[in-house]
């Protein structure tokens, strides 16, 4: 089994900003937070999905709320034990390994400051693939786990158990609760076994963000152009297929509210002028990148994410600006997340979109 | 009329204002004490235009003594970094994260007691006083002299600091504190960096601003003098005492703004060419555009807004290879006086290009003569385009704008540039840093989260214009004179409706005599 060492950590903090496709929170306090643990209580494993035992009680956390909270009031790093301690209060059971409920952004390392306090692998593995804004969009919920019981803590020992059937509703009580703490919480659910794990997670994402990080690491010192070398990497993994959908300069960015979210629209114009206009539509992560003219180009679930265009390194939404050049990479998600029970969830149409979902690459290969 | 002191590493340079008009400027080694070298150039200035010490009605300074200090680990203090928030923040303890040796020479007097606010004003835990007298003995056992005090969302409620501020004061009175709500935003990690940064600039900020007060007075200049902060703004001499961190990045925005002031321009792009880069920055409203990213300080982040500059390697000793196509970044720096094909050195550079094009006359052209007439329109075409490429890259839109060409490279550029709605060379563009100061204006801002529970966003922004506004005011604007430079609102990811973080940053005019 392989120990998460400390260039595992910045680079997956590098991998997790890119799979966040333009959300999840910047993981630099994360990354602080991983690294503390482990240097107080030990090394950390990564279990391969493949290597979990069927009967091992497997639960997923991560971290609810607003970025611009988590860096402010810096947890105490005693959070996620907490819940962790109410959900086995409540359950009764122990846990035998962790799960990230989300790989992409900050909640990529909370599950190795947990795994490191309790001795107890992560899986390599999560339930999103990448960011999304909802605790209801998981793969452990479309393919059978109950959301519920959520154990919610905060850092001042408060804990907070939802119960109910409905996973959509688990995530609308958590918000709440994570308003009242403060803006930011620390969560414990989608409690299952290793056989079950295996069937309903996205394999391989930690190890896939960690490669993302050592893939541009070894760019840069190596000369070697960034983006390439991530499009060679993605073909090499169970996403596949990754590609350059737009190269070209930021030249519009409008942002308004619209329900409290923080609704977007970028504009890429080209560097070459025979292309037309990409604009990309963003509500917290990039939903959809269309060519002027409707032709889409990359959408929901798969990533689209836009990249500096020298450092390969992932722009936040809230940082993209005028004047940015950039590479707008998208990436096909693995087939568990291209269902139409996975689509039924965090396609398109959850996010408002009247485009259907079409894999990348679909027609081309 | 106004005296710009630039005060850098290398030269001390002084420019005199009348209105926006430059009436004379010049330049004198800078000093170790900094004093002599500003009483050195000030009295050349004087001596220049004959103007007597009374016609002078402000005198504004800026520096880079405070970054160097912290960059070069000299003439700091040790610190007692004194942190309010537990049970929050205990994970990621002050200075986690810091270069070693930065925080060896700062003490590592690290110390973390219950407290702090959450973003809409409700305490995570009452106020450690208790701790805090504790924290009072230690300090005043171990004989530290200055303390920064940060507290979890003091930018939104300052009590908790402002309350241990007085207990320390009280148990440790001669003690100097940095307080972190007015240093800095939220970003809690980086407010404190740049808070204890401060604290440990205690002694040298009381040294240089005095050696200032002193300088002014042996001229018998009995204006009063303000120091520049990093977003182009005024401090007072009293107020740089206590937060000397906030000069910074006063450098390159004193730079840029200097430029254009040069330039009569207020919405333009300004380029600064050096000897190995080439530094492009835009300017709106004159102000430069900042940077959202994080900054490193001497290895520290912080997040002080710098002004958003793109460097690329185009500079005078640029070397030149394959018959012009490509150009540095590699460059022969200050050795271009022996390197350079026309000081009979060895090395094609940019210089040598421009010369053997018959642009310029510096050093020997016949040592250029023998260069092919392809090369030299090829690497002339290499330099526009790299320089037109930053420009369009640093814009915000596709509209072309005025390029200000500063810095002593801009001889490279001697065409229009496809980016440009023209190029503007300005006189005396070699002290566009203390022109910069000396048309300095005072400013007031406001970042922070809103809670919306039980308020609307327009009556919290209303809120902050007015406050952002009172705070220029109280900073020595004339009220009539404050505008609203900037709004920036940005709903908090994650958590719908619930809280919305909003900076307004207003400037105005300061009020002389």
């Amino acid at each position: 089994m392989p120990i998460i060492t400390d260039q595992d950590i910045d680079d997956l903090a590098v991998g997790a900003a890119l799979l966040g496709t333009g959300g999840g929170g910047d993981p630099y306090i994360g990354k602080l937070l991983a690294k503390a643990a482990i240097e107080e209580y030990g090394p950390v494993e990564l279990l391969a999905l493949e290597d979990v035992s069927d009967e091992v009680a497997v639960v997923a956390c991560g971290a609810m709320g607003a970025p611009t909270i988590l860096i402010e009031k810096i947890p105490s790093g005693d959070e996620i034990g907490l819940s962790l301690d109410a959900y086995e209060d409540h359950t009764g059971g122990r846990a035998g390994a962790i799960i990230p409920f989300e790989a992409g952004g900050i909640n990529s390392m909370i599950p190795i400051a947990l795994a490191a306090r309790r001795r107890l692998p992560v899986i390599d593995a999560d339930g999103m693939g990448r960011a999304f804004p909802q605790l209801e969009m998981e793969t452990f919920h479309v393919y059978g786990v109950p959301a519920s019981p959520v154990a919610i803590a905060d850092e001042q020992g408060n804990r907070v158990l939802i119960e109910t059937n409905d996973a959509a509703k688990a995530e609308w009580y958590a918000r709440g609760v994570t308003i009242r703490m403060g803006g930011q919480s620390y969560i414990v659910n989608y409690g299952m076994n290793g056989r079950t794990a295996k069937r309903v997670s996205v394999p391989a994402t930690m190890s896939l963000a960690i490669g993302i990080g050592r893939t541009l690491r070894e760019a840069a010192a190596g000369h070697r152009d960034p983006v390439s070398a991530l499009v060679d990497f993605f073909a090499g993994t169970h996403y596949g297929h990754a590609k350059v959908i737009a190269a070209g300069k930021i030249v519009d960015v409008v942002r308004k509210e619209e329900n409290g979210w923080s609704i977007g629209v970028a504009t890429v114009e080209p560097f070459d002028p025979s292309r037309p206009t990409v604009k990309i539509r963003i509500q917290n992560e990039n939903l959809i990148a269309e060519e002027d003219g409707g032709q889409v180009l990359a959408i929901v679930p798969d990533l689209i994410t836009v990249l500096d265009l020298d450092t390969a390194e992932a722009i936040t939404t809230e940082r993209l600006r005028y004047g940015q050049r950039v590479n707008v990479l998208a990436v096909r998600v693995p087939p568990i997340m291209r269902t139409p029970e996975a689509l039924a969830v965090f396609g398109p149409a959850q996010f408002g979109l009247k485009q259907p979902y079409t894999p990348l690459g679909h027609g081309d290969d | 009329m106004r005296i710009g002191i630039d005060v850098g590493g290398t030269n001390t340079d002084a420019a005199l204002m009348d209105g926006p008009a430059v009436v004379a400027a010049c330049k004198s080694p800078t000093t170790a004490d900094v004093g002599s070298g500003i009483v050195a150039v000030l009295r050349k200035l004087l001596d220049m235009t004959g103007v007597s010490v009374s016609q002078i009605q402000a005198v504004m300074i800026g520096t880079t003594h405070f970054t160097n200090a912290v960059v070069e680990r000299k003439r700091l203090l040790e610190v007692a970094a004194v942190r309010l928030g537990l049970p929050a923040t205990k994970g990621l303890p002050p200075m986690t994260d810091w270069p070693r040796d930065l925080a060896d020479t700062l003490g590592r007097h690290t110390f973390m007691l219950r407290g702090g606010h959450e973003f809409d004003g409700r305490k995570i835990a009452p106020l450690d006083e208790a701790g805090l007298i504790g924290v009072a003995r230690t300090i005043r056992m171990r004989g530290l002299r200055s303390a920064a005090v940060t507290s979890v969302f003091s930018p939104v409620t300052p009590e908790m600091e402002l309350r241990a501020a007085e207990i320390l004061k009280n148990e440790v009175p001669d003690i100097t504190l940095s307080l972190s709500h007015e240093i800095g935003r939220v970003g809690f990690l980086e407010r404190e960096n740049a808070s204890i940064m401060n604290a440990s600039l205690a002694d040298l900020s009381q040294k240089v601003v005095s050696s200032f007060r002193n300088a002014l007075r042996e001229l018998s200049i009995e204006a009063p003098f303000y120091i520049s902060q990093n977003d182009g703004t005024l401090m007072t001499p009293d107020y740089v005492e206590r937060y000397p961190v906030l000069t910074f990045a006063s450098g390159p925005t004193n730079s840029m703004r200097g430029a254009a002031t040069l330039a009569g321009e207020k919405e333009a792009m300004v380029v600064d060419i050096g000897g190995t880069t080439s530094d492009v920055g835009m300017l709106m409203q004159g102000f430069p555009r900042e940077s959202a990213v994080a900054v490193d300080i001497g290895g520290v982040r912080t997040n002080f807004r710098m002004p958003d500059v793109l460097a690329i390697g185009l500079g005078g000793g640029s070397l030149v290879r394959d018959e012009g196509a490509r150009i540095g970044p590699d460059s022969v720096g200050y050795e271009i006086t022996s390197r350079a094909l026309v000081f009979g050195g060895d090395t094609l550079t940019t210089t040598d290009i421009v010369v053997a094009a018959g642009l310029e006359d510096i050093g020997d052209r016949f040592r250029v003569a023998h260069i092919p007439a392809k090369t030299i329109e090829t690497a002339l075409d290499t330099m526009h385009r790299m320089v037109d490429e930053a420009v369009d890259r640093m814009k915000t839109s596709a509209d072309p704008l005025p390029v200000i060409l500063v810095g002593g490279g801009n001889i490279l550029v001697s065409r229009d540039l496809p980016s440009a709605s023209k190029v503007i060379r300005p006189e005396n563009a070699s002290v566009a840093n203390a022109i910069g100061a000396a048309i300095a204006q005072v400013g007031g801002e406001v970042d922070r989260i809103f809670s919306l529970e039980g308020t609307s966003r327009e009556v919290v922004l209303t809120g902050a214009k007015v406050e952002a506004s009172e705070r220029a005011a109280r900073a020595g604007a004339d009220p009539a004179s404050v505008k609203i430079m900037d709004i920036e609102e940005v709903p908090l990811a994650y958590l719908p409706g619930s809280a919305t973080r909003i900076r307004v940053k207003a400037v105005g005019d300061l009020v002389i005599g």
